[in-house]
């Protein structure tokens, strides 16, 4: 699938924020399943800082905006043609053992409901078939339903609440999975979604989990599948603030207002000039 | 129990201790006192009153200071200078490979699981080599004394560990209160310290760094119990003392804000731990540290000592393997004894413990200071059965050790002197070369009979001395 990318953050601060500083984790990781035509980060007013592929294999960049300002814009542009690998992360350089990911954070450290849940998958007949089971699990626990989580809520908070969106699915599995003694981490990027679909958010975010032979493997319990050809990775982290496309910090005491435009189109073909530009 | 007295064997005074002992025993006992409220007016003026291991406890507290030194000799530090330097190069080597390509866990003499899911463990400076391949700078390694030929290692300490400027006013005051005994007594120097680590510091400079290098102690700030240190040490190196707020990350750099406008540093020795170290990759709502900050250490920007991510080779678990990380990357046998280690989370272990509460001493895993311990031997029935539940109710949380004989230093006390338990703290530097200047800081129970140092289990502290040849 060729699919055009365009992500854009607008920061506005009711007080003219100075030293920004952000961390930046959106350049598409390096695998078999995605080849990146081109892509370009701006961040406008800002100087671009260090760059470098972490351990779990990410392009870090960092930027910094001296202010004073009232407005910061990050914006991404890019083409990239993916293809289904059936959600197996193949192909992808990284440093760190998985074992690294079997540690809990406040967003996924499970309360009693989660662990009654991970009970209920324990009879499956290999790691592979209980990833799937515990997927399917989070699904039917928590209701796709926008607005009734946020950032700060944990897998146990929605579980109990019965709804989230895809972070709280992902965190739910986290967790899930970690009680069974699987490794599993927060995977960010973009998810191609038709117009008249029922397929959720174009910034989206998913599972993986490490299965013994295959790898990494990631699980979408928002839409109860794996990753396809619609999907395009960014990276990962032990949940959804270690893995944040964007981490951003201003001197000032303003206020912070936040507005997101995302759109993940499917293209017939790329223009010719194209080239490749993957950091690596 | 007997224990080795470092001044006396039976009723002789060892070599080391002759001129002390006659020092002591012309002291008259009016003139002790006098040079102890001296000592201790001298310790309050200079305001050193933090709590030595980041303990807690009244931040102003006096840690008591005893005027009697404990000496070693030339040929005994030396052999323990050998093991101390031995320990450090294994313990950074450790520390190099688990955060590269970890041969010691594929060669299956450490469990994965034991660095991996180690809470210190830190996956995001995974691949990422400091200058010169050293992580940890400053490595105080606690040691305790059972005869004369026998130390054993109670714990190392790679993060940051303080108590150096004890060492160093320890030595100040003795000398101004008793420049005689200075006269007497050939006793090697500590006062080189504050250059010696300066230099470490250069010495690990970023490779973008082409000039001399600008060196920075990073404080959590002065409600931090250690902050004495922190100003002392940045005073007596000639370099800044900043909080995260005097830092900022600009470009590929990090800058400090000076009068004549933004300086860039390359070498921050942080007194901070690496949760707070960056809000952008550890902890969102630490304000301690500087925002960017790992992003530029990551891509090579900035040095910082200890390097994030060091922790991993000073855990309580991690240290039963130490003896097995100098085998495994030196090819040698270790110096430095460990003391036989029993973690609960196993089951044969758990059940020998739990038989012989009354002979043991248990520690939290992640505990220090001396909170949270049992010592068997000087515990009553009452105290071992509530620690047995509270052993019970999470065995992953402990380790037990023999009760160990810690040898005894004379000390001062109301009637003169008597035999008090010590310790010893050395603080290894590791840059370009491993150092250590002689001696290091001598903790002592002040307690009769108390086998713990700790400053807030009533512990003091005591000049240290390096006879010369």
């Amino acid at each position: 699938m060729k699919l055009r990318i365009f992500h854009q953050t607008v920061y506005r601060y009711d007080r003219p924020a100075r030293n920004l500083v952000q961390s930046l984790r959106l350049t598409p990781s390096v695998s078999e399943g995605q080849r990146t035509h081109d892509w370009q980060i701006d961040v406008q007013g800002g100087i671009r800082g260090p760059g470098f592929r972490d351990g779990a294999g990410d392009w870090i960049e960092g930027w910094t905006v001296r202010g004073p300002t009232e407005e910061v814009t990050v914006t991404v542009t890019g083409r990239i043609e993916t293809r289904d690998t059936a959600g197996v992360l193949r192909g992808h350089r990284e440093l760190i053992n998985p074992l690294a990911y079997l540690r809990d954070t406040p967003a996924t450290k499970p309360d009693q409901a989660l662990r009654d849940l991970a009970l209920t998958a324990k009879d499956a007949a290999d790691p592979l078939g209980l990833a799937h089971r515990l997927s399917a699990v989070v699904s039917d626990a928590i209701a796709y339903m926008p607005g009734q989580t946020g950032f700060h809520t944990t897998a146990a908070e929605a579980l109990e609440k019965g709804e989230g969106v895809c972070q709280d699915h992902a965190h739910a599995l986290i967790a899930l999975a970690r009680l069974h003694d699987l490794p599993a981490r927060y995977a960010s990027g973009y998810l191609h979604t038709t117009a008249d679909g029922d397929a959720h958010e174009a910034a989206h975010a998913w599972a993986e989990i490490n299965v013994p032979g295959l790898g990494w493997v990631g699980f979408d319990p928002a839409n109860r599948c794996c990753p396809d050809e619609r999907y395009v990775r960014l990276g990962s982290g032990l949940d959804a603030s270690d893995a944040a496309p964007i981490r951003g910090i201003a001197a000032g005491h303003g206020i912070e207002t936040m507005d997101v435009a995302v759109s993940v189109e499917e293209v017939e073909r790329f223009q010719t000039q194209s080239q490749s530009q993957t950091q690596s | 129990m007997t224990y080795y007295n470092e001044m006396y064997e039976g009723s002789q005074v060892r070599d080391p201790y002759a001129r002390l002992s006659q020092w002591v025993e012309t002291m008259p006992a009016d003139f002790r006192q006098m040079k102890q409220a001296e000592a201790e007016a001298l310790f309050r003026r200079i305001g050193i009153t933090f709590a030595v291991y980041g303990e807690g406890g009244d931040p102003d507290r006096l840690i008591p200071f005893d005027m009697m030194p404990r000496v070693f000799e030339q040929a005994e530090w030396r052999r323990l200078e050998r093991g101390i330097k031995q320990r450090a190069r294994a313990l950074n080597a450790f520390l190099r490979d688990v955060y590269g390509r970890a041969e010691i866990v594929r060669a299956g003499r450490i469990p994965a699981r034991l660095v991996y899911q180690n809470e210190a463990y830190e996956k995001a400076v995974v691949g990422v080599v400091p200058p010169r391949g050293v992580y940890s700078h400053i490595i105080g390694i606690d040691l305790v004394r059972t005869a004369k030929d026998q130390f054993y290692v109670l714990e190392d300490n790679c993060r940051t560990p303080s108590g150096v400027s004890y060492m160093l006013e320890n030595r100040e005051i003795m000398m101004r209160m008793f420049p005689g005994l200075f006269r007497g007594n050939r006793i090697e120097p500590v006062d080189q310290y504050p250059d010696l680590l300066r230099r470490t510091l250069e010495s690990v400079a970023p490779a973008k760094c082409n000039d001399r290098p600008t060196c920075v102690i990073l404080t959590p700030g002065h409600f931090n119990s250690a902050y004495y240190e922190h100003s002392f040490l940045a005073n007596l190196m000639g370099i800044e003392l900043v909080e995260g707020a005097d830092l900022f990350v600009d470009g590929e750099f990090v800058y400090m804000r000076t009068t004549q406008g933004p300086k860039r540093v390359d070498v921050i020795y942080r007194r901070i731990d690496d949760p707070f170290l960056d809000p952008l990759c550890f902890r969102p709502d630490s304000m301690l540290g500087v925002p960017g900050l790992m992003d530029v250490y990551r891509s090579g920007g900035v040095s910082i000592c200890s390097a994030p991510g060091a922790g991993v080779a000073d855990d309580k678990a991690i240290y039963t393997f130490v003896p097995e990380m100098v085998r495994f990357y030196l090819g040698e046998e270790p110096l430095l004894q460990n003391v036989q280690t029993w973690t609960l989370w196993k089951d044969d272990d758990y059940r020998y413990v739990m038989e012989n509460l009354p002979d043991l001493v248990v520690k939290e895993v992640h505990g220090s200071g001396g909170y949270g311990m049992l010592v068997g031997p000087k515990s009553t029935k009452d105290e071992i059965e509530t620690f047995r539940k509270k052993i019970e109710a999470d065995p992953g949380n402990y380790i037990a050790q023999p009760t160990l004989a810690l040898s005894t230093c004379p000390t001062f006390v109301a009637e003169g002197l008597a035999p008090r338990h010590v310790d010893l703290r050395p603080y290894c530097l590791c840059g370009d070369r491993i150092e250590l200047v002689p001696g290091g800081l001598t903790r002592v129970a002040l307690r009769e009979g108390s086998l713990v140092v700790n400053s807030s289990q009533g512990g003091g502290v005591k000049d240290t001395w390096v006879l010369s040849e």
